[in-house]
């Protein structure tokens, strides 16, 4: 008996050692193949955060042994769902991103658990240990320091010390691009505010429209947002004379005269540590988060209209972000209804996940959630 | 300070519904034409995508966004004459091969729309009636664009050329009592075909104001229902051309409503007031449509009376 279980143990271990091996040696390594699947909540050239997206996918393809599906304009609702489902079981794809912030919960982790075998790279979400499966993972940028700059940017450049915000839905990221950009405008002029329009959905061309007159009309003289295409927003802002600072993807060519700069996103970096990952049969990543140091995100060149001194100040808090110590949310610091939100002496790094719950505007916003 | 953000709004509001409101004067206009001969085109909201890619894609590629209306036009009249000719076919549902031209036109559009997103087309000139004041927000609100104008204009001929022309009283008889009209030897389905091809070509005029002045961009989530909103729109008119034009100038303000009060800093509820013109497309319909009468000024063969 105990003959037999020794030459089982030994076939058995020598069995895992061949297939652990596997994956190590190199020349099986160079030829691994791998279906990436992508899925866009809107059009891949929209001008904003799906063209961001695509345009990294596009980088990923290009990687030796990737094939790359892709399918747009997938609903935050069960469509998701089904859409990943086809893309595992027709395409054979082992890593998915879903790149809409709603596709996470329930979606993602619904699908996530049927198929343990794929990973699930979910842009926006936040991963936490326990509550959620091993093989899904999200990553998201700091882009709020982008936004920081384009406020510093605004508030150097604004006339009437009112800037204007167009928002889709007052999720996190959403709420911390607000405040971000607006910390950074009221580190130039502490009596700068930003009024906020949210539109209720991530796309919605009127309203944007509407939202950017109406907030001229108001006063404000520099516009932003956080809706999933800025090209109306931009062209509009362009044509009423006011100035815009970019979110995404670049605009500058939408608004020759009015645009100051903008926060860009670089997904390729997060996108190629995930492939490299899968390929050589790493862990998962689950929670991978980066900034402008990281290579995660990035700015629009500065537009005409942007004076030297504007410049000046944004470099160099720019320079101090790519260091990696620079602290935008620090205490003491008030929501926009008087509460402490963050206490005296306490600084929340970028990495600080009580950054993703953010659940607030700070003092000087002017609108509600 | 509260007196300048009460004429901001109102500014805002007068601004919208004119802004907003001029596709739903198209649709509606082209959707009271339609349902005068005795027809409900429902894929309008299909045929306005097509119209606002089509004028979009032609504006960019001819140059002239002139080109670009008239091409959305003719691309509405086809895809009107489309469900005209086929709702002729006997046993044939008008209200489901409008949701299916609604799926068709919209995928059309996507489809062929893909390369328009990126480039930016030549957009329609407006006519800048507030020279007169030194308030740039004036100035801004009273640009108005010349298919407003166009859209007045139609809203009036159509009342007149409804009662006062012998089409006029050709297309109401045949939509009112298709038997009489055969009596007196007109036919009715070549009366209808006609009339929904140019409710087309209104929609898709509409869309060419959406993707060529206002937003003034092409891109898939263009249309946020629109097209059937303006079905509404028509019952709500009574199907009365003048009061579809008051009707979209009503809606355009609703649609307005949100965004103006958050700028003027009031905050709360924005989902709500986001959705006023859909709560109102629901409350017209809820208030119009009794299952036990039947409308006054409803054409008498529209599916929904018989």
């Amino acid at each position: 008996m105990s003959d037999i279980n020794r030459r089982n143990f030994i076939k058995a271990a020598g069995l895992l050692g061949a297939a652990a091996a596997l994956p190590f040696n190199p020349l099986r390594a160079a030829q691994k193949e791998i279906t990436v699947g992508f899925l866009y909540v809107g059009a891949r050239d929209d001008f904003g955060y799906n063209q961001s997206h695509a345009e990294a996918a596009a980088q990923v393809k290009k990687m030796p042994g990737v094939t790359v599906v892709e399918q747009e304009n997938v609903p935050e609702t069960v469509a998701v769902q089904r859409a990943m489902e086809a893309m595992i079981r027709q395409d054979g794809a082992s890593l998915i991103f879903p790149t809409s912030f709603g596709y996470f919960d329930p979606h993602v982790l619904k699908v996530a658990r049927r198929f343990s075998d794929t990973r699930f790279a979910h842009c926006g979400g936040l991963w936490e240990k326990g509550k959620h499966p091993m093989n899904v993972g999200s990553f998201f940028g700091y882009i709020d320091e982008g936004q920081y700059l384009n406020g510093v940017v605004a508030g150097h450049m604004s006339k009437s010390a009112k800037l204007g915000f167009v928002a889709a839905k007052p999720i996190p990221q959403v709420l911390r691009n607000i405040n971000a950009f607006t910390l950074g405008a009221r580190s130039v002029n502490p009596d700068i505010t930003t009024s906020v329009i949210f539109t209720g959905d991530w796309s919605m061309p009127v309203k944007e429209a509407e939202a950017t007159n109406s907030l001229i009309d108001s006063g404000c003289d520099v516009i932003t947002c956080h809706v999933d295409g800025p090209k109306v927003l931009v062209e509009t802002a362009e044509k009423r004379g006011a100035m815009t600072c970019g979110y995404h993807a670049s605009q500058a060519k939408l608004a020759p005269e009015g645009y100051l700069t903008g926060a860009e996103w670089n997904w390729v970096t997060p996108y190629q540590e995930h492939v490299r990952a899968a390929i050589n049969g790493e862990p998962m990543i689950n929670f991978l988060r980066g900034g402008l140091k990281e290579g995660f995100v990035k700015t629009s060149p500065y537009g005409p209209a942007v004076s030297a001194e504007a410049k000046k100040n944004a470099d160099a808090v720019k320079a101090q972000m790519l260091s990696g110590d620079y602290v935008i949310f620090g205490g003491p610091l008030k929501n926009n209804q008087g509460q402490v939100v963050i206490a005296e002496g306490t600084d929340y790094k970028q990495t600080a996940v009580e950054l993703e719950r953010m659940d607030y505007l700070v003092e000087g916003v002017r609108g509600q959630i | 300070m509260a007196e300048s953000e009460l004429s901001i709004f109102l500014l805002a509001l007068l601004a919208g519904a004119i802004r907003v409101g001029t596709p739903f004067l198209f649709v509606s206009l082209g959707e009271c034409l339609t349902e005068k001969g005795g027809r409900i085109n429902l894929g309008l909201e299909g045929i306005l995508v097509t119209g606002a890619m089509t004028g979009y894609a032609v504006s960019y590629l001819s140059g002239s966004p002139w080109l670009g209306v008239l091409a959305a036009g003719l691309s509405g009249l086809a895809l009107g004459l489309v469900h005209g000719v086929i709702c002729s076919l006997p046993r044939v549902n008008d209200i489901a091969f409008g949701i299916a031209l609604i799926l068709f036109g919209t995928g059309l559009a996507f489809f062929l729309g893909k390369d328009f997103i990126q480039p930016s087309a030549p957009m329609l000139p407006s006519i800048p009636l507030g020279f007169w004041s030194d308030d740039t927000r004036v100035r801004s609100a009273l640009n108005v664009n010349v298919l407003f104008f166009i859209g007045v204009a139609l809203a009036f001929v159509l009342h007149w050329g409804l009662r006062g022309t012998r089409w006029g009283l050709v297309l109401r008889l045949v939509g009112d009592h298709q038997d009489s009209a055969q009596a007196l030897g007109y036919r009715a389905a070549g009366v209808r075909i006609l009339a929904t091809g140019v409710g087309g070509f209104l929609a898709g005029v509409g869309g060419a104001y959406l993707s060529l002045y206002y937003p003034g961009s092409w891109n898939e989530g263009l249309s946020s229902g629109q097209g059937l909103m303006a079905v509404a729109l028509v019952i709500f008119a009574r199907w009365q051309p003048i009061n579809c034009l008051w009707a979209a100038l009503l809606f355009g303000a609703a649609g307005a409503v949100g965004p103006a009060l958050q700028a003027i800093g009031i905050g709360w509820g924005y989902y709500l007031f986001n959705a006023i013109p859909y709560v109102l497309t629901l409350a017209v319909m809820v208030i119009t449509c009794r299952p036990d009468r039947t409308l006054s000024g409803a054409p008498g063969e529209l599916s929904l009376n018989r």
